[in-house]
């Protein structure tokens, strides 16, 4: 009976730790993840590729339709996703009109909205944008891989999205847009 | 009379956040059904494995953030469009990445996920043959 012991090689002294090291590399694993800031955020995967295509009509009788052959005039372009309902939209709002007075060129799509609420939302915050889409199904929000609103697009003269920048523009973002567009050019 | 009165009072009170709720979606099928059966069932099914960007634990089916309303949408145009289920899925994928899918894909990242357990089942058996053969010995 004792003899299958026997041929069997014996295991070094360190082996016995080796289940419990095992064990506490497993713990530290689970801590770092469990401790880890979540990051919620999902970005789109089209960054440096062609802006999809489509063509909005307008939400307002007064202001022109945005379309994305509006894009591809030669100059960089932000297109901002917004909706009225949407609080953090109305918080980036200074910050879009800043850009504005910069001379930036903003597209403007609103997600989801109803005239009424729109009309009411531009009056109170001011209108940055050049042109606005109305998506009410929120179609060309999905096929630009946009997760939410507010998010905001940096778009180069030849109709590429060069940066998507998730949430609102404060006021630290606004030199950074700048400099996205420059470098868009 | 009085209990008749207080029960249709409780009856609005749950009726109007429902109300609010299918006010909150201007996408056209976000909380209607496809009239065919076998094609909401194909849609439903799909939705069912499809996240909501916004409430991340969710499928666009449970959710009712707005953006898993126009998910749900576009879902269901698009099946009865006749367009396939997988075409769909694939077209979500290319613009979010495979985080948008709960149906997992072998890829060349994630193929160790299906190839490790197949390796440590045969290594498992190679292991347990030599101990019997021992065993019998």
């Amino acid at each position: 009976m004792s003899a299958p012991e026997t041929t069997r090689p014996a295991a070094p002294r360190w082996a016995i730790w080796l289940p419990l090291a095992l064990f506490l590399m497993f713990v530290v694993l689970v801590l770092v993840g469990l401790f880890r800031p979540a990051d919620r955020e999902v970005a789109s995967t089209l960054i440096d590729q062609p802006l999809p295509q489509f063509a909005l009509p307008a939400p307002l009788p007064g202001t022109p339709p945005a379309a994305s052959a509006d894009f591809a005039g030669g100059e960089p372009k932000l297109l901002n996703i917004f909706a009225s309902w949407c609080l953090p939209c109305k918080a980036e709002a200074p910050q879009l009109g800043q850009l504005a007075a910069a001379g930036v060129t903003i597209e403007g799509i609103s997600v989801r909205d109803t005239p009424e609420a729109l009309k009411a939302f531009l009056g109170q915050n001011g209108n940055p944008y050049k042109r606005i889409g109305a998506d009410d199904s929120g179609k060309v929000q999905l096929s630009l891989g946009s997760s939410g609103v507010p998010e905001t697009y940096v778009i180069d003269g030849r109709g590429r999205i060069r940066y998507q920048h998730i949430g609102e523009i404060r006021p630290e973002h606004v030199p950074m847009l700048l400099d996205k567009l420059k470098a868009a050019r | 009379m009085k209990l008749l009165h207080a029960f249709a009072l409780a009856l609005l009170a749950f009726a109007l956040p429902l109300a609010a709720q299918e006010a909150q979606s201007t996408a056209p099928y976000a909380y209607r059904q496809l009239d065919d059966a076998a094609q909401e069932a194909q849609a439903q099914a799909l939705m069912e494995t499809l996240r909501c960007l916004q409430c991340q634990g969710q499928s666009i089916a449970d959710s009712d953030a707005p953006i898993a309303g126009s998910m749900r949408s576009l879902v269901r145009e698009r099946i009865a469009a006749g367009e396939q289920p997988e075409a769909i899925r694939g077209w979500l994928i290319q613009r979010y990445g495979d985080y948008v899918s709960y149906a997992p894909r072998v890829t060349a990242l994630t193929w160790p996920l299906f190839a490790l357990p197949l390796a440590l089942v045969a290594l498992a058996g190679f292991l347990l043959r030599n101990r019997f053969r021992r065993g019998q010995a």
